[in-house]
């Protein structure tokens, strides 16, 4: 095996090897944290770290071929759907209602009281 | 013109997913190009719908290179949270004003928030965004104002 093949080896594993312990410790913080809020935050590691260094990991031992392309593709699209997607589950829990608990010393900045789903149904029949 | 930019890009995307260059498959590729086309086209008449990008392109590479230092920088962050036996989170939820003008600006920087490990664009409302953050310091506000310049910088041609 020449130098440069090393060299390879050794850098694309190094790329999988750490994505793949992003994965891990993203995991673990999905089953540590505490509620809803934080937990996606720890899938946010997953998705970003993990994600990115598994790509150029996998895309370094493909080399200048077709595959390396097609993976910074899927690169790029996970770049824009990846965020857009945790914004959409974020956003829906915001909506009907769920609310994060503040840290200490810290006062929710939405005075407005979270619209109540149950009512709000209860709303729609009576009408 | 611009419908033979789309299909030279779409053209392109074919080449490079399918990696098998006889007639026949080039063939089906131009086929499909040409029908996506067609459809676009039609699509058109309905929806005059189209986005404006006013984007500097040199600007955007720089700010993705800074992004991606800031990404790491933030997965560290979180990483350590994650791991340490005290876990410190102290969430919080607090308004993000933004200065970009365009929705593709704009649409950057919720994206940018969201994808740094740590805070997460929640609620987009006229003057501001609605951010979560995992472990609140006052020193993200000032980081997040300085990411939303950093993205005001890349828009051109907007007063």
């Amino acid at each position: 095996m020449s130098g440069l093949e090393l060299l390879v080896e050794v850098l694309s594993w190094g790329f999988i090897l750490s994505g793949s312990a992003f994965l891990l410790i993203g995991a673990f913080g999905v089953l540590r944290f505490p509620d809803f809020w934080s937990r996606l935050h720890a899938v946010s590691v997953m998705d970003s770290a993990g994600v990115i260094l598994l790509l150029i990991g996998m895309a370094i031992q493909a080399g200048p071929t077709l595959i390396a392309v097609k993976l910074i593709i899927i690169g790029i699209f996970l770049f824009i759907t990846g965020p857009t997607a945790t914004h959409a589950v974020a956003n829906a829990a915001f909506v009907s209602g769920l609310r994060p608990k503040e840290g200490e010393g810290l006062k929710s900045i939405i005075d407005a009281p979270a619209p109540q789903p149950e009512a709000k149904k209860q709303a729609v029949e009576a009408s | 013109m611009r419908t033979i930019g789309i299909a030279l890009v779409l053209f392109a995307l074919w080449l490079l997913m399918s990696g098998v260059y006889k007639p026949l498959t080039i063939g089906f590729g131009v086929a499909s190009v040409l029908l996506v086309v067609f459809v676009m086209r039609r699509m058109d008449g309905v929806d005059q719908d189209r986005p404006e990008i006013h984007l500097n392109p040199l600007g955007v590479f720089g700010y993705l290179v800074w992004l991606l230092v800031e990404i790491a920088r933030a997965n560290w962050a979180v990483t350590k949270v994650i791991l340490s036996p005290a876990m410190p989170i102290r969430q919080h939820l607090f308004p993000v004003t933004y200065s970009q003008k365009s929705d593709v600006g704009q649409v950057i920087f919720a994206n940018s928030i969201t994808l740094t490990p740590g805070t997460i664009t929640v609620e987009i409302e006229p003057k501001h965004f609605f951010v979560h953050a995992l472990s609140f310091a006052p020193h993200d506000l000032v980081a997040l104002a300085d990411m939303d310049a950093r993205v005001r910088a890349t828009e051109n041609g907007l007063a």
